[in-house]
């Protein structure tokens, strides 16, 4: 699902001094769920596809920790390799968005003409489709893998990187203290490092949540209607999925999944609300 | 205006550009050879034999270079040929049909109803920023956006359907196999639109005509009426555009959780079986949907705010 934006571009300029309590909030969420993602897969040594039938959805507390699913693998093992893949693969997926995303921006506000229309008419073919969408046409390449998933999502999160750096170095340009260095024979690198990446900086932090989350609602989406990564992968969409028909026996089998896409996803909204709350 | 209409227009073309490019590379990568399949279709697949997919594969062309072939796959798109079902064997056109009016019911219910939650939700809690009931709704609206809509439809499932045995979890034909979706989508629209009137009514009880109709000794009402909420619609009505892609997206995702006969459930189960002419075709519809929304949108905010149309 694509989150909603905010118009980044013009709140640009407001930046704001301190962080507010929501991104101190989000970031510590954050923190403590990158936690679960890394060390867990390291601590819990329990292999989340090892099946155990006849500790077939065991209650919370006895011999495993978090219980265990209708196959009697370990949930709490489920639960970590599931985060970390939500969350390593938004990051694989924010990265490959933004860093073409950023460059293609200022390439297209700094050259204009031709380059500029041309990269803008990429995003406006990318756009003209809702995320989604393009992500289900890779998908019918080949159902249940990785790349398509990965390409899509990427595809079509670049854009909102390239349409702020776009417009903030755009409006930084024809500003005269860009046009002095120019005249002082300041260098194209240094003054898009020292002059116009200090201005796009601040926003990276909303930009790349946003990416994220919208990832990660994406992932746990297309697996739980079943055209995104598969069964046995421990991943927390199908995880709901594949325990709902058990959820008289377990319900808390069936909410905990939900309750880390809920959080994972909650901490990167509450991150990417810069200086506005709404 | 005419300028308006072109920009949307060229979206269009640019969705079936999109589209018809991609459904015309995975038939050329999925395996099998098309040539067989056409042949098998015509004359059945026991006579079947490599003279008769020689023949087709001559016949049709199939043998000419790929761009060729692909302008040719763009000119019977744009004659709304859209080819038959590789599963049912129904043409595609047919199928859309009878799965359009569900899809656009469920979409359309579930506009209504998040703005009559939305709305009335967001105008107090702008009237009284800050207030408890603000605080509330803001708390809310966050929980809500965390929320994947697949999630939120099976919490409304379990609660409304096993556990209240209210509402059916699945189906189609009257308001009640139709309660649920539409409210999943509902609530996760509300959550955002609530909050953008909101805003919007704070910043209209903010500004100094507002507070000089009050000063002038208006009732709060005729303030409201008068000079609130036409004022107030401007932003909220830019936003239901950028509410459409959640909308469309939404309707594939909640049509396949509630196995509701829409486009968007055809779509995905098109995607599991590579039938690739339903793809195109339920992808293409849902993309022309998603245009239609935006010109709506974009025709609303000209009707609200006359200054547009004067300034381009």
């Amino acid at each position: 699902m694509m989150l909603q934006m905010q118009d980044l571009a013009g709140t640009a300029l407001a930046r704001p001094t301190a962080w507010p309590i929501s991104r101190r909030i989000g970031l510590g969420l954050l923190t403590l769920l990158a936690a679960f993602a890394v060390l867990g897969p390291v601590l819990v040594t329990a292999d989340p596809a090892r099946q155990d039938l006849s500790a077939s959805l065991a209650p919370i507390g006895g011999d495993f920790l978090l219980g265990a699913d209708h196959y009697g693998r370990s949930l709490l093992a489920r639960l970590a390799y599931g985060a970390r893949l939500s969350f390593g693969m938004a990051l694989l997926t924010m990265l490959s968005a933004a860093v073409p995303g950023l460059l293609l921006g200022v390439l297209a506000a700094w050259h204009g003409g031709v380059t500029e229309r041309a990269l803008v008419a990429l995003s406006d073919i990318v756009l003209a489709l809702p995320g989604l969408l393009l992500v289900l046409l890779l998908l019918a390449f080949a159902p249940g893998h990785f790349l398509p998933l990965y390409l899509g999502l990427s595809l079509s999160l670049w854009v909102e990187f390239f349409r702020v750096a776009r417009t903030i170095t755009a409006r930084l340009l024809v500003e005269p203290r860009i046009e002095a260095s120019r005249l002082l024979g300041f260098g194209t690198f240094y003054i898009l490092r020292h002059q116009v990446l200090p201005e796009i900086a601040p926003l990276l932090l909303t930009l790349a949540s946003f990416a994220m989350g919208t990832a990660i609602l994406a992932i746990s989406t297309l697996s739980a209607i079943s055209v995104g990564l598969q069964p046995p992968t421990p991943e927390l969409g199908s995880m709901i999925v594949e325990l709902l028909p058990y959820y008289a026996e377990a319900p808390l089998a069936v909410l905990m999944p939900g309750i880390l896409i809920f959080l994972l996803v909650l901490g990167l909204q509450l991150t990417a609300r810069g200086g506005t709350v709404r | 205006m005419t300028r308006l209409l072109l920009g949307r227009l060229v979206q269009a073309a640019l969705v079936a550009l999109v589209v018809g490019g991609l459904c015309f590379a995975l038939v050329r990568v999925l395996p099998g050879d098309v040539a067989f399949r056409i042949a098998a279709d015509r004359y059945g697949p026991d006579a079947l034999t490599a003279q008769a997919a020689e023949a087709v594969r001559q016949e049709l062309g199939l043998d000419r270079p790929w761009p060729e072939l692909l302008l040719r796959w763009f000119g019977e798109l744009a004659q709304g040929h859209l080819g038959n079902s590789l599963v049912s064997g129904e043409p595609v056109s047919e199928e859309l049909a009878s799965q359009l009016g569900p899809s656009l019911w469920l979409a359309a219910s579930a506009l209504v109803l998040s703005l009559l939650i939305g709305l009335p939700l967001g105008l107090v809690s702008g009237l009284r920023a800050g207030s408890g009931l603000d605080r509330l709704s803001l708390i809310g609206a966050v929980a809500l956006r965390a929320l994947p809509p697949f999630v939120l439809g099976l919490v409304l499932m379990l609660v409304f359907s096993i556990r209240l045995e209210w509402l059916p979890p699945a189906g189609y034909g009257t308001w009640r196999e139709m309660a649920l979706p539409s409210l999943t989508l509902a609530l996760g629209l509300a959550a955002v639109s609530s909050r953008v009137v909101r805003d919007a009514v704070a910043e209209v009880g903010a500004t100094t005509y507002y507070r000089f109709a009050r000063l002038k000794g208006l009732p709060e009402r005729a303030v409201l009426v008068r000079h609130g909420l036409r004022n107030a619609a401007i932003p909220v009505v830019t936003y239901l555009g950028l509410q459409a892609v959640y909308l469309i997206e939404g309707v594939v995702v909640v049509e396949s959780l509630f196995a509701y006969p829409g486009i968007g459930h055809a779509l995905v189960h098109a995607v599991i079986a590579r039938d690739v002419p339903m793809v195109q075709g339920a992808a293409l519809v849902m993309g022309l949907m998603f245009v239609l929304l935006n010109l709506g949108v974009d025709l609303l905010c000209r009707l609200l705010d006359p200054r547009l149309g004067a300034t381009r």
